[in-house]
């Protein structure tokens, strides 16, 4: 894995939101990790981490306070050249959460679709545009005879769909899905993951995972990183995170998740986890890496006993 | 069952008047609860979740309308045991003696359940002072007690906070403590975690389960979550098409469910053991509901339909005592149909999970 060039090199991103001379939002606190071509890392924390955040600055919707982004070689944490600024734009996509609102419900599908290819000039005819959308319609499950119709006539599974087709036309290198299956129906949920996962086994597109459900994120991911007020507090392969939790917080957010388990959930009280009264001060820790490609955010007295804790 | 019943709804049919023609949203509906029992109804949406229990506060929307059937609701007037159909009250009466009062209900979205320009104290007070005719004063230490039970610190501080002060959590434990406070005989939480994170999610569900158990009051939770039921039901219902086609006890129906759909529930929510390349899901959509529909309803989607499925609908097939379901392979004449092995494997396993924390393992194996 390690011997791969990365797609993304994310190193030591900040993002502060300047709101007056008093008061400054520090959402992203120098967080670091990359992602290698073809594969799904997941980023999972609590509302208000800084995941979003972390997504947006990546696509450049923020300009990064401090810190570098590389996607494929290019620096695109600075200010952006049009060649490199044309680049991004096309080789990095996002899908959003609510499929309904990310839509523009005026326009029909087909032209929702192929904005991404009007403004980068990708056809030569009406004919061809329409056939690259019909294409892609189907990639998705969606058909033709769907291509003339408005968003508010879809199903909230479909729409999301819509969204996933309009970041395939380009074919990108990278996906950002922000909580892209939060609003659905479980076993609609599970029939996104499903295209999203035939989708990149065909395209060999890269994804950046964010939400908040960690059984989906443990099924879809390779690679998972955990955020806790903006700063990654650990990192690592999906099942040195779930077998080996290290940092406390990663603890209580395994240990909240609902299991489908009647005889297990009855019994099962979730670990408190609070930031203010633990003692711990995440600006102080460094990335110490605890074998493989795993990482905790941590001081070395707080490793130490973190490690000598779970050993017992 | 020696239990009280305290809710009892008989063959509800609901009809929408849209633009598109009458939709029939609730096709015969039976559904009984008892008092302190927890319920979970589970189903997509669409399937009439929220209708059910909005028709049962009777605060359903103008363009319904209740075609045939009934919502018995008993409580207790001081001494004196009181049984009311809530359909066939009116607007008034309902105000005064059930909604708020005896049935109370938490909102999905804590945001904007609240009101944003009240104090949450003024709003916690407001059920009190018009249900109980008590006086401010006591009102408002009775609202304190409230926030200190639904576990938020500082309560004689935040009792004058505004709902945008609150976090998300905080706010939900907010909709409780309002909906509590009439001491209410039963509560409603329509998806009352879906918009929150899994962290708070855990500590609110802990948080009702304690309540129900301290004030022994009905619960009836509406959710698509598997995760949720598992953790807070005593017994399921599943609803497909306005209807309830399969309930039983939380551990008969994940141990031994017997509907395709809720196999196919089941199925298609992943644990954290899943490693199979692709999820199950369940294929097609829904049923058009304001087509009529012949048979099963879910025959169409249905890979185990049998023939008679898509001509005639099943009824509720007893299994158990407490555990019914509507499917034709129930039938004695029917050929015998076992659950996917992808699910009977994953039901093995939960079993054996258990087994491993030494929970004792309920009698049967399906």
């Amino acid at each position: 894995m390690e011997s791969k060039k990365p797609l993304l090199e994310v190193k030591n991103l900040k993002q502060h939101f300047f709101i007056n001379d008093n008061y400054t939002v520090k959402a992203v606190n120098g967080v670091s990790f990359n992602i290698y071509p073809g594969e799904t890392y997941g980023l999972v924390g609590e509302s208000g981490s800084g995941k979003s955040t972390i997504g947006r600055s990546i696509i450049r919707l923020y300009k990064p306070t401090e810190g570098s982004i590389s996607f494929d070689g290019i620096d695109i944490s600075d200010k952006l050249t049009d060649s490199e600024n044309k680049y991004l734009r096309s080789n990095m996509q996002m899908i959003f959460q609510d499929p309904m609102t990310s839509l523009q419900p005026r326009s029909t599908v087909l032209d929702i679709i192929a904005e991404g290819l009007d403004i980068h000039h990708l056809y030569k005819n009406r004919e061809e545009r329409a056939e690259k959308v019909y294409k892609v319609l189907e990639k998705v499950g969606l058909s033709k005879k769907h291509a003339n119709r408005y968003p508010h006539e879809f199903s909230g599974g479909q729409r999301q769909r819509i969204g996933i087709a309009r970041a395939l036309i380009m074919n990108p290198k990278l996906i950002i899905a922000d909580e892209a299956i939060s609003a659905l129906d479980v076993s609609i949920q599970a029939q996104i993951i499903n295209l999203l996962k035939s989708i990149q086994q065909e395209t060999n597109t890269a994804l950046l995972f964010i939400a908040h459900d960690l059984s989906m994120v443990k099924y879809i991911s390779q690679r998972i990183g955990v955020l806790h007020l903006g700063y990654l507090v650990e990192t690592g392969t999906t099942e040195e995170i779930f077998s080996n939790p290290i940092h406390p917080y990663t603890k209580s957010l395994l240990s909240a998740i609902p299991r489908p388990n009647p005889l297990l959930e009855k019994n099962r009280i979730s670990m408190d986890y609070d930031y203010k009264t633990s003692g711990i001060d995440y600006s102080k820790g460094i990335n110490q890496n605890v074998g493989g490609s795993h990482f905790v955010l941590a001081t070395d007295e707080e490793l130490k006993k973190w490690t000598t804790n779970s050993s017992n | 069952m020696d239990k009280e019943k305290i809710l009892s709804i008989k063959d509800l049919h609901i009809t929408f008047n849209s633009y598109a023609g009458n939709i029939h949203a609730i096709r015969g509906l039976n559904l009984d609860l008892h008092r302190g029992e927890t319920i979970a109804i589970v189903g997509e949406s669409g399937s009439g979740k929220s209708v059910t229990m909005k028709a049962a506060m009777g605060i359903m929307n103008e363009n319904a309308k209740v075609t045939s059937g009934t919502i018995n609701f008993t409580y207790y007037r001081g001494n004196e045991k009181v049984k009311v159909d809530i359909l066939k009250l009116s607007k008034k009466e309902l105000q005064k003696h059930i909604n708020g009062k005896r049935i109370a209900m938490i909102f999905q979205d804590p945001l904007t359940a609240l009101n944003p320009t009240m104090k949450i104290g003024a709003q916690i007070l407001e059920g009190m002072i018009l249900h109980e005719k008590i006086s401010k004063k006591e009102a408002r230490k009775r609202a304190l007690e409230l926030l200190e039970l639904v576990g938020i610190t500082d309560a004689d501080k935040r009792i004058d906070n505004y709902p945008y002060q609150l976090s998300g959590g905080m706010k939900q434990r907010v909709c409780i403590a309002i909906a509590l406070a009439c001491k209410p005989d039963l509560l409603i939480c329509d998806e009352p975690t879906t918009a929150l994170d899994v962290t708070i999610q855990a500590k609110i569900l802990e948080l009702i389960k304690d309540l129900q158990k301290k004030l022994n009051i009905s619960v009836i939770f509406i959710t698509h979550d598997l995760g949720v039921v598992a953790k807070v039901a005593d017994t399921v219902a599943v609803m497909y098409a306005g209807k309830i086609i399969e309930k039983g006890t939380v551990e008969e129906i994940f141990f031994d469910p017997k509907h395709p759909y809720t196999w196919g529930l089941l199925s298609a929510m992943p644990d954290l053991d899943t490693r199979d390349e692709w999820l199950y899901t369940i294929p097609g959509s829904p049923p058009d509901l304001s087509a009529e529909i012949k048979g099963d309803a879910f025959a169409p989607r249905n890979a185990y339909a049998l023939a008679i499925d898509k001509i005639e609908e099943p009824p509720m097939f007893k299994v158990s005592d407490t555990h019914y379901a509507a499917t034709w392979p129930l039938h004695e004449y029917a050929p015998r149909i076992n659950m996917p092995m992808e699910l009977r494997r994953r039901i093995d396993r939960m079993l054996k999970e258990a087994e491993d924390y030494g929970i004792q393992k309920t009698s049967f194996r399906g």
